[in-house]
């Protein structure tokens, strides 16, 4: 069904295309100038990096996922990191988990660089490992921890190094970032975060339940050109709530979906919208809907 | 979209992609766990020159305590600390210091402690006298200045913020030739490293190393 015979979106601007891009690389920028002002200008509104950090000398933030894995290698948890931990999980239980990968992970900057890469040279996939694959590489750290008394993700996590590497000092963590880079480029098509960084399983898992989501609101306008499919790094997560009919949700309610609002950006026809998940409290809630997409 | 082909009725042919799939990502988790255990068995061994922060947990428990955030690091008001990176032979992002270079100034109110928001750098650590970073050693018995009598150079005890309590220069009598030892007294030293800093020969006379390394008591050491 055609409805839209205007076609609003085709004559946005090109901005108005990007918005949400724009708005998502000035996040992840501006994060990291916040955390690049105190050693580079010696204003320090805010400490440390995404693993800890301590905003204008009050505010403690930890990240939940290592705080997770020192639980399992058996140390103490103290109060500023329960703390912390629990500030984040909240925050990012709202708005999405994966709005940390889409938002504030300063890796996503170098799988997209190496994904644009890619379609600029038109490659094929390459290796697609299973989506599962991610979270038992998180069930995997969780173990390794407990076995090895260490924090194990920590040795090798490229967001982490990245953020490290800039605030702290480089040293070798640009071979992370190559290998990442390289790695989403030549081998594997949206590889390292679609399929294999156990950071994103984990907070995929904070953000199932999140107040903030992506919806096909009027999903009855798509005129299946495919553009949101194309730009979407987790282009499963859209069919449920695009395809479905009558009583599904439109709500994405994957907790793959990282609300990086690209499908908003490129759809000519404004199917999607940001919406808050309990302005759609009359479908089917949660989980069920897609199993019913499913059927 | 490979979820969705699952929607199709089962057959043999789907089975044997669904088990080669899982088999390929068993595989794959199995191998990244593997390399990533044996690395990590690698960096637990740090090199003898890395010192941990005062009030570090014994190795082990600090690589399951320390988030590797850094802030330790922003507390230390003498730049001595610094976060390991990739390919150094110590676990990356975790604070040390080389004595050497810059040695930990042993600041009374402690604020690297003050700062880390984990316990791994233990806040029961209330007086920086109490510190165990390492013990200083004598290694360099053949280049240092005072035991080879080429001078009466006094610059590690000069240099320890507790001089006489964890180092003394104890008068050494040979064959009528009378000499200046630095001695190390091990329960009160602290393993800062002014005194390796402060060593003039090129190369060290005195380190701090791990304290197991030097303990020679027969496992029996005062608290």
């Amino acid at each position: 069904m055609i409805l839209a015979n205007a076609k609003p979106g085709r004559q946005r601007r090109w901005w108005q295309r990007q918005r949400w891009l724009l708005l998502r690389r000035t996040a992840q920028l501006g994060l990291l100038t916040l955390f690049l002002l105190g050693p580079w200008f010696d204003i320090w509104w805010v400490k440390g990096n995404l693993a800890a950090s301590n905003w204008f000398d009050l505010i403690p933030l930890s990240d939940p996922y290592i705080a997770l894995q020192s639980w399992c290698a058996q140390a103490h948890l103290p109060r500023t990191t329960l703390i912390g931990s629990s500030l984040v999980l909240v925050f990012y239980g709202l708005v999405g988990g994966r709005v940390y990968c889409s938002w504030v992970c300063p890796v996503n900057l170098i799988t997209d660089l190496a994904h644009w890469c890619r379609e600029r040279a038109h490659l094929p996939p390459g290796w697609r490992p299973h989506r599962a694959l991610r979270s038992w590489l998180l069930l995997m750290t969780l173990l390794l921890s407990f076995a090895s008394g260490g924090i194990a993700w920590e040795l090798v996590n490229p967001v982490t190094m990245v953020q490290r590497a800039l605030v702290f000092g480089m040293g070798t963590a640009w071979t992370i970032v190559g290998a990442v880079f390289v790695f989403d480029f030549l081998v594997s098509r949206r590889g390292w975060c679609g399929h294999l960084c156990p950071v994103g399983a984990f907070y995929a898992l904070v953000g199932r339940r999140s107040v903030v989501r992506v919806a096909a609101h009027a999903r009855e306008a798509c005129t299946d050109c495919g553009d949101c499919f194309a730009v979407c790094p987790e282009p499963q997560v859209i069919t449920p709530a695009l395809r479905g009919s009558g009583p599904d949700s439109r709500l994405v309610l994957s907790g793959d979906c990282s609300n990086c609002g690209r499908c908003i950006d490129v759809c000519p026809d404004d199917v999607f919208k940001f919406t808050l998940r309990y302005r759609y409290a009359g479908d089917s809630a949660g989980t069920d809907a897609s199993a019913v997409a499913n059927r | 979209m490979s979820e969705h082909s699952s929607n199709l009725p089962p057959d043999r042919h789907d089975r044997r992609r669904f088990l080669a799939r899982s088999a390929q990502a068993a595989g794959a988790v199995s191998l990244v766990g593997l390399l990533l255990g044996s690395y990590g068995e690698q960096v637990q061994s740090r090199p003898i020159g890395a010192i941990r922060p005062p009030g570090a947990l014994a190795e082990r428990d600090f690589l399951g305590a320390c988030v590797r955030c850094g802030l330790c690091v922003r507390g230390c008001p003498y730049d001595t600390l610094r976060l390991a990176t990739f390919g150094e032979p110590l676990a990356t992002g975790t604070p040390y210091f080389i004595a050497r270079q810059v040695p930990c100034e042993m600041c009374t109110d402690i604020p690297c402690v003050a700062a880390c928001p984990t316990n791994a750098l233990s806040k029961d650590l209330k007086d920086i006298r109490d510190a165990d970073m390492g013990v200083a050693v004598v290694t360099g018995t053949d280049t240092c200045l005072s035991i080879t009598g080429v001078s009466h150079c006094e610059a590690c005890y000069l240099a320890c913020p507790i001089k006489d309590e964890a180092i003394s220069m104890t008068m050494k009598q040979e064959n009528g030739r009378i000499s200046f030892e630095p001695t190390v007294h091990r329960d009160h030293c602290t393993g800062c490293g002014k005194c390796e800093k402060n060593c003039v020969v090129p190369e060290a006379a005195i380190k701090v190393l791990p304290r197991a390394l030097v303990r020679h008591d027969l496992g029996i050491r005062s608290p």
